[in-house]
């Protein structure tokens, strides 16, 4: 066995562009399903031991479900009505009591596209500028660094003030103090009260690039018609959550309106569902990269077929010699079907290595904990190793049954 | 390439037990539409410690009775027996166990794997036979040095001279201590005064005790034979001593 191992890899050694370039087949194939199956997991490591997406013990409503919208159902929850600021506050009212801390919050998301201005400093081009209420802070983790949080009296009064991240404080004040100065946000003039203490980046993108005003104030400057208000209620405790929210959906169901024989025409979601409709999103994913990747690696154990081929056809003479000197047929077939293993389970190996490596980068950018993908690499391993023996049997049966005069008077 | 002719007859060993025993063999393929009998009928005897030639022109059944005696192929009808064991109702396998154990072959044009070094080359048939790592090397590098190349145990095929290429693989042939040594035209390849080193290194071989068996169509090589036997159109035309 020994002897059979040391003869195909150097057979392999030959021709080592030919091997590279076959293997590199395997290679892809392996790298994609390894490398999204790698961000997937280590994602869903990282989301199940307690990365949030909403504080603890919120529940929020909203129009949309969290992810996985389709076509085919988006005009569905379109032709639903929006969250206004007086369903908002008559659902305030309802709750007093069983649930105070209620966000309120409304982003412009590119309708219009926000950039702020502080004489000739500009933000960059597209700023998460929206309203909310002093509850913002608790509901999204975020803290004050200096200045002032909103009060009921910004709301009330419609203020134009403004509470700043750390990079519009980079970008628009980089040699000054902006508290109490004035900003411009398309055309409009805010006066800076505090400052977003930094959050640094989740998914990828900057929680730090965001300015926030008042929710009264922002409808009234942005058109109240085109927003819709999500609320996010915290319930006082992890032992009144299931109540509180039972009580919330209700309040929601008077403060829009609906008789009792009507559905809910809105979507409640907590922690568990986001993570749930995360893991679903996640599932879609993976198994697009697992049907992505088998049919690169049926395509790559073609090659492998191929070349092994043309390997066979090329060693002719070699094998004749062989089984003149007594070579069983079995063990011309094992050298051969090793040689197609090797090439596979190498290629392989290689794709694991930087599909593990990609996956974790990738990782890495939308803060996850980088993982190595056990189960997945095993499976890389074993089903490399099947593509080896289903596509090299051919080839080796091929050469094992040659004739040996045949194969010593080729040239 | 005429290597100069004996001056004086070389001595005939005494002849051991019965190696190969043929009995009214033929050998048909078919071409096509067309029958081709390329061995009508031989019957040879072959014993331990002769040197045999074969003569022929090409077409007279020449190479097929090589690849026969050499269990590469097996008759269409008749009897072959080696070492007593019946040859032509063998399977590949068996004949590949056969061909493992009991024949050595030397070819025209060498057949070493070119991308193994000489030991390599010469250990392949003890590799087959399963022989373990240590013997296969101690047995390897000694042939090497019987056949006078113990300096070029480490040196692959390009890197070797024709001469020494076919010492290599009379080497391999050996290795496995056979009953025969069949050499297919084994000097066809060399000049001629490589030719007549080989030839002499076959003489050696004969002296201690070896049976050879030569497939050539040149006299000057056949008769270093001590023993030629000729064929024409597929039967044994003559069988008799080399001089």
């Amino acid at each position: 066995m020994n002897e059979i191992l040391r003869m195909a890899f150097g057979a392999l050694g030959v021709n080592k562009l030919r091997s590279f370039l076959t293997m590199s087949g395997i290679t892809i194939g392996v790298f994609s399903v390894i490398g999204v199956m790698t961000a997937v997991s280590a994602l869903r490591g990282s989301i199940e031991v307690g990365l949030s997406f909403l504080g603890s013990n919120m529940f929020q409503f909203s129009r949309f479900p969290a992810f996985g919208v389709n076509g085919n159902d988006e005009h569905k929850y379109l032709a639903r009505r929006r969250f206004t600021l007086d369903q908002a506050q008559r659902y305030i009212e309802f709750m007093a009591g069983t649930a105070d801390v209620i966000c309120l919050k409304a982003f412009a998301n590119g309708n219009p596209v926000v950039q702020a201005s502080y004489g000739n400093h500009k933000t960059t081009k597209r700023v998460t500028f929206g309203g909310t209420n002093q509850y913002f802070l608790k509901a999204n983790q975020f803290e004050i660094g200096t200045g002032r949080n909103f009060t009921p009296e910004d709301m009330d009064l419609v203020r134009p003030v403004a509470i700043i991240g750390q990079d519009i404080i980079t970008k628009l004040f980089p040699s000054e103090n902006p508290m109490g100065k004035l900003i411009k946000a398309n055309e409009r003039t805010y006066t800076v009260i505090g400052t977003f203490a930094s959050k640094g980046t989740m998914f990828g993108s900057s929680e730090d690039n965001i300015i926030m005003i008042p929710i009264t104030r922002f409808l009234m400057d942005f058109g109240a018609e085109k927003y819709s208000v999500n609320i996010a209620t915290e319930a006082p405790s992890q032992q009144v959550y299931n109540a509180t929210m039972e009580k919330g959906i209700t309040a929601m169901r008077v403060a829009r309106g609906l008789r009792p024989e009507q559905d809910n025409d809105f979507e409640i979601y907590s922690n568990d569902t986001l993570i749930a409709a995360f893991a679903k999103v996640a599932d879609v994913i993976s198994s697009g990269a697992l049907i992505i990747s088998a049919i690169a690696l049926l395509a790559a154990g073609v090659g492998i077929m191929n070349i092994m081929l043309v390997s066979v056809t090329e060693r002719t003479k070699e094998i004749g010699v062989r089984k003149a000197v007594g070579a069983r047929k079995i063990l011309i077939l094992t050298q051969f079907l090793v040689e197609s293993v090797v090439l596979s389970v190498t290629g392989g190996l290689v794709g694991i290595l930087l599909g593990t490596i990609a996956g974790d980068v990738l990782a890495s950018l939308l803060s996850a904990q980088i993982i190595f993908p056990w189960g997945w690499a095993t499976a890389g391993v074993t089903v490399c190793s099947a593509i080896g023996v289903v596509f090299g049997m051919y080839p080796a049966w091929k050469a094992a049954s040659l004739d040996p005069i045949e194969a010593l008077r080729f040239e | 390439m005429s290597p100069p002719a004996p001056v004086e007859a070389r001595p005939v060993r005494p002849v051991g037990p019965l190696v190969i025993a043929i009995e009214g063999v033929t050998k048909l393929y078919q071409m096509g539409e067309e029958t081709i009998h390329a061995l009508r009928g031989v019957s040879l005897e072959i014993r331990r410690n002769e040197y045999l030639a074969i003569m022929g022109p090409s077409g007279s059944g020449k190479s097929t009775l090589m690849n026969m005696l050499g269990c590469l192929d097996t008759p269409t009808a008749g009897k072959y027996e080696f070492n007593g064991h019946d040859v032509a109702g063998m399977v590949d396998d068996e004949l590949a166990e056969i061909r493992n154990r009991e024949i050595g072959f030397v070819f025209q044009t060498f057949n070493l794997l070119p991308r193994s070094d000489a030991l390599r080359n010469v250990e392949l048939p003890l590799i087959y036979g399963g022989v373990p790592t240590h013997e296969r090397h101690e047995r390897a590098r000694q042939t090497l040095i019987d056949v006078g190349l113990g300096n070029r145990i480490h040196h692959k095929p390009n890197e070797l001279s024709g001469g020494q290429r076919q010492r290599v693989a009379i080497a391999r042939a050996l290795v496995n201590r056979p009953s025969i040594i069949l050499a297919d035209e084994p000097t066809g390849n060399l000049d001629s005064k490589t030719g007549v080193e080989i030839l002499a290194l076959f003489n050696d071989l004969y002296e201690k005790g070896n049976t050879l068996i030569v497939v050539t169509h040149e006299e000057s090589v056949a008769r270093h034979a001590r023993r030629i036997i000729r064929l024409h159109d597929g039967l044994i035309e003559s069988d008799g001593p080399a001089y």
